[in-house]
């Protein structure tokens, strides 16, 4: 066929929505690269120094939505200082300059300032929303700013962010006219709140299917607000608090019992044990539960209200819950996909509040989990053999053994076994982060069997270069690699130094690595971005001696636009 | 059965290790009906120079560390475990990286090595798998495990068990564990803050190394009550509201309080009543507490993380016998509510 309009090819092209497919798409010829870039309204940008704001838009000029991700991973952990970079204000001004029709940002990891949400208030009349996630740099000024000038904001989504808060005026800055929130998330900061600028603002949205509250909004208030959104699905209480002999617990309980919708609840970021009753009735619909800010309650009271909840595919709790809490969970919860248990007490002396039995509970009677992430006291091969027999549709599977390298503690064996079976039997696994006491078995596992492993992430583990060279060699579809305080050094780095440009990125902290090897790697491959983080010094140029020295943090990525400008003089690249 | 090395072509640097061929694992699977002393165990070894034949490890081929040595390796240890060898040590890799809490022990034949290939370590360890769920399953398996070896080498393990659950705290590291800052803060904050922290300057940014929150202690209190002649202590520390502490009180006592009242009725067994209104004097009984100075106070007139740094000892006292403070004001505002 040697003409074909570009106007079917593009309607077609309309159906295909996952960028992943859209990127091949655009392999295929120079017309239908064309007709991509043209038509492509969302995209993804994993690494923001991985290209920068104008090629985006010379590429995808049509661009409404955008996502990216600044800092490091490891940077949750406070491994990366805080000035490291990520800034988002070249990405919002070039937007501001070239997209008028711009309608949603979403950010994880990346500095944001109050002048730059402002200036994105003020620049796009359409837009529609806004998702931080884990970022930090703005105030609540920031947020009156999207309140204020965001004409038809549909969501305001703040997860986990560090947001310095200064008042509860921010909500006030919603004007009357606003009635289009859909989602509105602010469970994050800390300072108080409205209450009745808050009630009138959820009247008059009535579209409001997720709210997510804050600490400052107390229990008769929540009481308030359940009554008025009618369609909320998804919720985060704020302060729970309340007398069960009172009156607001009565109201609170109605109000709940009257709630047909809610599927999703999360937030009790102050609770006392009975209080949790008030929940009971909203339990049997629930299919998320994210118990994981309210330690002090203890396992009994979890068990109780667990029982309640049998539709649950997604739990996130803390280890008070204990192994006896996670064997009701797998004979309660059969249609769970995703669990998360968080250590409730990191620095305590063992109490061993969740041990491998719980996991073991949980694998025998959740069939369907398929993300895991655990912090426990101790692990055995034998129970992640017997785990991976149980579950082999584990996507992500997330291990933490609270104790760094600790052993399989009944027979003193590194787990290598344990995991080697998890990684061959679970042909889907995509994320892996594997702790306790391992070799370098363990990678050959993983090197082996992990085909489809994007994410790995490593700690304390490993004997020799041999371990990261298994894992560079075998996992074909690697994608990011971190790894801290282990011994691979430079024969691992750069065996094999192709690789890195076929992955997003690689971090490397408290390793063998030396300035030498970095410098090797940087002069092969003038691709990567090879960033030093030397917090200790800050250099005007690298010290030409002492080659030798080891690397304390080291930081690579691919990058099409070369070294970064807004490196601080602590970050130095090759 | 053949191994051979399969080299990709576009990247002739990449060595590929991974030899497709997976009959060897069908192999293994035959072999599950064998006795725990016959397991196979998985025979990739790796070779390590330098390793320490602890106990007749059959590490029979011993490679140096070249480039393309990784391939190689892998072909010979395909070789070696063909063998289909009777043994069933397992090997205990040198641990030259440091690691807290790893003890280089003889590897006594505690249990046998679990191969993560056989996935059923006995016949009586399945059967269990398929029933109740919770901690039966992981026992079933360790006694499973178990059975086959002396009393001695169990003590052996139990002690071994026990010793590494009484080790000390793990050292701090470092962003270690893996949890985002404001989790590590969940346990010491307070439920009942009135008033949230000032968070008018900007919360403090991560310094390079933010100090480790060291393990909270306990404080354990003598609680007394009146009626009842032996006395409790209580760790102040697990509770971080006066709301949790008088709901602990109650715990603590009702019982003892039933028992007591039995005696004295002589007969009639009194239900167990619970006890309520410790703290604005609506209950039976009231609860005090002596400060550091040795003066009696009233508890709840203080925020609570102030009380814990003064409190020396507890007194559940009978309201009755305290004189009457602003306590009825009180009662009668809150009854009207």
């Amino acid at each position: 066929m040697n003409y074909f309009p570009e106007e079917v090819l593009e309607h077609i092209l309309d159906f295909v929505t996952s960028n992943k497919e859209r990127n091949a798409v655009s392999l295929v010829c120079k017309t239908w690269y064309k007709v991509e870039r043209e038509s492509r309204y969302r995209v993804f940008i994993g690494n923001c120094y991985a290209t920068n704001p104008e090629r985006l838009i010379a590429r995808f000029p049509r661009v409404k939505s955008l996502t990216l991700k600044g800092k490091p991973h490891f940077a949750d952990f406070n491994l990366v200082p805080h000035d490291w970079g990520g800034f988002v204000d070249p990405w919002i001004k070039t937007l501001a300059r070239a997209c008028p029709g711009f309608e949603e940002l979403r950010l994880k990891r990346m500095v944001v300032s109050d002048e730059i949400l402002e200036l994105l208030s003020k620049s796009f009349v359409n837009f529609k929303s806004l998702v931080l996630v884990s970022c930090d740099g703005f105030s609540t000024d920031g947020l009156a700013a999207i309140a204020a000038n965001c004409r038809y904001l549909r969501e305001l989504d703040l997860q986990e962010n560090e947001v310095d808060d200064r008042s509860g005026h921010w909500l006030s800055c919603f004007p009357e006219s606003c009635t289009s929130l859909v989602s509105l998330n602010f469970a994050c900061l800390k300072g108080e709140i409205n209450l009745s600028v808050l009630e009138r603002l959820v009247a008059r949205n009535p579209n409001l299917r997720s709210l997510r509250l804050n600490r400052a909004v107390p229990v008769e208030t929540l009481q308030k607000i359940i009554t008025k959104a009618h369609r909320l699905v998804d919720l985060g209480t704020g302060s729970f608090i309340h007398d069960p002999k009172s009156e607001t617990y009565q109201k609170l309980k109605n109000a709940m019992s009257k709630c047909e919708s809610i599927r999703s609840l999360s937030g009790f970021l102050d609770v006392a044990p009975h209080c949790l009753t008030a929940v009971y009735p909203i339990c049997p619909h629930l299919t998320s539960l994210n118990l994981s800010y309210a330690p002090g309650i203890n396992s009994n009271e979890l068990i109780k209200l667990i029982r309640h909840c049998r539709k649950l595919q997604r739990l996130w709790i803390l280890d008070c819950v204990g192994d006896k809490g996670l064997g009701i969970v797998a004979a309660t919860c059969k249609e769970l996909e995703e669990l998360r248990v968080f250590p409730s007490d990191p620095f305590g002396p063992g109490n061993a509040a969740v041990t491998e039995e719980g996991l073991v509970a949980i694998s025998v009677g959740c069939h369907k989990l398929h993300s895991l992430l655990y912090f426990c006291q101790q692990m055995t091969n034998a129970a992640l053999i017997t785990i991976a027999k149980n579950c082999p549709n584990f996507i992500r599977f997330r291990l933490c053994i609270l104790d760094p390298a600790k052993p399989d503690p009944d027979t003193m064996d590194p787990l290598d076994e344990g995991f080697g079976a998890i990684v061959q039997s679970c042909k889907r696994l995509r994320r892996l982060s594997i702790s306790g006491l391992l070799s370098d078995k363990v990678f050959l596992y993983i090197g082996t069997y992990a085909e489809q492993l994007e994410m790995l992430s490593i700690a304390f583990a490993g004997e020799s270069d041999k371990a990261m060279l298994y894992v560079l060699n075998g996992c074909k579809k690697l994608r990011k690699l971190e790894i801290r305080d282990c011994p691979f050094g430079n024969m691992a780095l750069l065996a094999d130094v192709g690789k890195y440009e076929t992955m997003r990125s690689l971090w490397m902290s408290s390793c063998e690595v030396t300035l030498q090897g970095c410098k090797t790697l940087a002069r092969l491959m003038p691709k990567l971005n090879v960033e030093i983080i030397n917090e200790n010094d800050l250099w005007d140029e690298i010290p030409a001696d002492d080659d030798r020295k080891k690397v304390e943090k080291m930081y690579l990525y691919r990058t099409l636009v070369g070294p970064r400008q807004d490196a601080p003089g602590f970050v130095w690249t090759l | 059965m053949e191994e051979h090395l399969k080299k990709e072509e576009f990247s002739p640097k990449l060595l590929d290790l991974i030899n497709k061929d997976r009959q060897w694992l069908v192999k293994r699977e035959e072999k599950r009906g064998h006795g725990l002393s016959d397991e196979n165990k998985l025979e990739l070894r790796l070779g390590l120079p330098g390793i320490d034949d602890r106990e007749s490890t059959k590490i029979s081929h011993k490679i140096d560390t070249d480039e393309s040595v990784l391939s190689l390796r892998y072909s010979s240890t395909m070789k070696s475990h063909h063998k289909s060898s009777s043994q069933e040590q397992k090997q205990v890799f040198p641990t030259t990286w440091p690691c807290s809490g790893h003890q280089q022990q003889q590897p006594q034949m505690l249990s046998p090595k679990v191969s993560f290939l056989q996935y059923q370590t006995g016949p009586s360890a399945v059967a269990r798998e398929t029933s109740q769920p919770c901690c039966t399953i992981m026992v079933g398996l360790q006694n499973a495990e178990k059975k086959p070896f002396s009393s001695a080498s169990s003590t052996n393990n139990t002690a071994v068990h026990n010793s590494s659950q009484k080790r000390a705290a793990p050292v701090p590291v470092v962003g270690w564990p893996p949890i985002r800052s404001f989790r590590k803060k969940l346990g010491s904050s307070s439920s009942t803050k009135l008033s949230p922290e000032p968070q008018g300057t900007k919360p403090s940014q991560i310094d390079n190394e933010k100090p480790v929150e060291s393990s909270r202690k306990s404080l354990f209190v003598k609680i007394n009550m009146d009626g009842v002649p032996i006395g409790r202590k209580v760790d102040l520390n697990a509770y971080d509201s006066y709301e949790n502490l008088s709901s602990a009180v109650d715990e603590l006592f009702r019982g003892l309080l039933a028992a007591q009242r039995d005696f004295s009725a002589s007969g009639n067994i009194e239900e167990e009543k619970a006890i309520t209104g410790l703290m604005d004097g609506s209950g039976e009984y009231t609860l005090v507490y002596e400060d550091r100075e040795g003066d009696r106070m009233l508890v709840g007139d203080i925020p609570w993380h102030a009380f814990v740094s003064s409190v020396k000892r507890l007194r559940v006292l009978k309201s009755s016998d305290l004189p009457n403070l602003n306590r009825d004001a009180q009662a009668q505002e809150k009854a009207t509510h």
